[in-house]
């Protein structure tokens, strides 16, 4: 699953990239950096990557997970660092809710 | 599922009084319109779905909004018509009705439109139409909790209208007058008039009053008109 949502999250950021016309220049990798100077996204694009990998992750998986809660921000490291980090995270709510 | 070809609208508290009147015009007007309410409805139309949800409740948010975009393929307007009041004195009014106002008047308004701007931002367009009254700005004593429920709606227009901005969404917000609905079915005649008294124009608004401010709003050319509080009547 944890490779399936690696795929699905590198998705939804390439499909942000480029409606916002700066896809074709840009790679997106595991270690890839969601946010700051070297980060994929902006703070709008952030929030539009979430909803979408949200939406994603529900007509996929028929499950409905929130990925920017409480839990999330009171984590000792991020899940918000890296394409890596944020779809090991969705991997690990979507298995809670099993 | 095809994609409408007219605006599709969701109208919240659709079976009663002004989300009635709304539905019933925005289908007039050729919307395809989801309605909803936490009863069924009588109002039939082939351009009109209801779904029965609380729209304080988020599972029952999403829903409404689900339903529009399944059927429809897509969602154009909100207008967070459901609402609830109750007038009391602060000191005789029990922390139940205080949530419960809260509940639906600000919860609802906020969850409604957080799943419907999730659906919107996708085609990076859309309107929101929230209900407030001229209550607020009157500070309108007996009823504290309404106000403050109504006050967090006018709130949240306005910061949702910053949020949603980039996505082509505006949000804003009518303020009706006192009208003859279930809101103000227990509110004593000589209230009315005092409260219509504050008014520059001292008369209820009309239904067809009402529904002229949220074509205003929900019109495609309206796209520079966000973070607006109109008052019905002026406050």
């Amino acid at each position: 699953m944890q490779e399936r949502l690696e795929d699905l999250v590198m998705e939804c950021i390439r499909e942000h990239l480029e409606a916002s016309g700066s896809g074709a220049a840009v790679s997106v990798a595991r270690g890839s950096a969601l946010l700051g100077r070297d980060g994929l996204l902006d703070s709008i694009g952030l929030v539009t990557v979430i909803v979408s990998i949200e939406q994603r992750i529900e007509g996929e998986f028929g499950k409905h997970v929130t990925l920017a809660d409480e839990r999330a921000f009171s984590q000792r490291s991020s899940p918000f660092r890296t394409v890596g980090s944020l779809a090991e995270y969705a991997a690990g709510l979507l298995a809670a809710g099993d | 599922m095809t994609e409408s070809a007219f605006p599709v609208t969701v109208v919240t508290g659709s079976r009663t009084g002004i989300g009635r009147h709304l539905a019933e015009h925005l289908l007039e007007q050729g919307h395809a319109v989801v309605g909803c309410s936490r009863q069924a409805t009588d109002l039939a139309h082939a351009r009109y779905l209801h779904v029965e949800a609380d729209v304080a409740d988020e599972a029952g948010a999403r829903a409404v909004v689900g339903a529009a975009r399944k059927t429809f393929g897509r969602l154009d307007n909100l207008v967070n018509n459901a609402g609830a009041a109750a007038m009391n004195h602060a000191l005789l009014t029990p922390a139940a009705v205080v949530e419960r106002l809260l509940q639906v008047n600000t919860l609802g308004t906020f969850l409604m439109s957080r799943e419907a701007a999730r659906v919107m931002m996708g085609a990076k367009r859309g309107r929101i139409v929230n209900f407030s009254t001229v209550a607020v700005p009157f500070h309108l004593a007996g009823e504290a909790a309404y106000v403050a429920a109504k006050a967090g709606v006018e709130a949240l227009t306005r910061v949702l209208a910053q949020e949603f901005a980039p996505f082509g969404i505006t949000v804003n917000a009518v303020g009706p007058g006192p009208m003859d609905t279930a809101l103000t079915r227990g509110v004593p005649d000589d209230k009315l008039e005092a409260l219509r008294a504050r008014q520059a124009i001292h008369r209820s608004p009309t239904l067809a009053d009402v529904a002229h401010v949220v074509d205003f709003l929900l019109h495609p050319s309206s796209g520079m008109v966000t973070g607006q509080v109109i008052y019905l009547g002026g406050a």
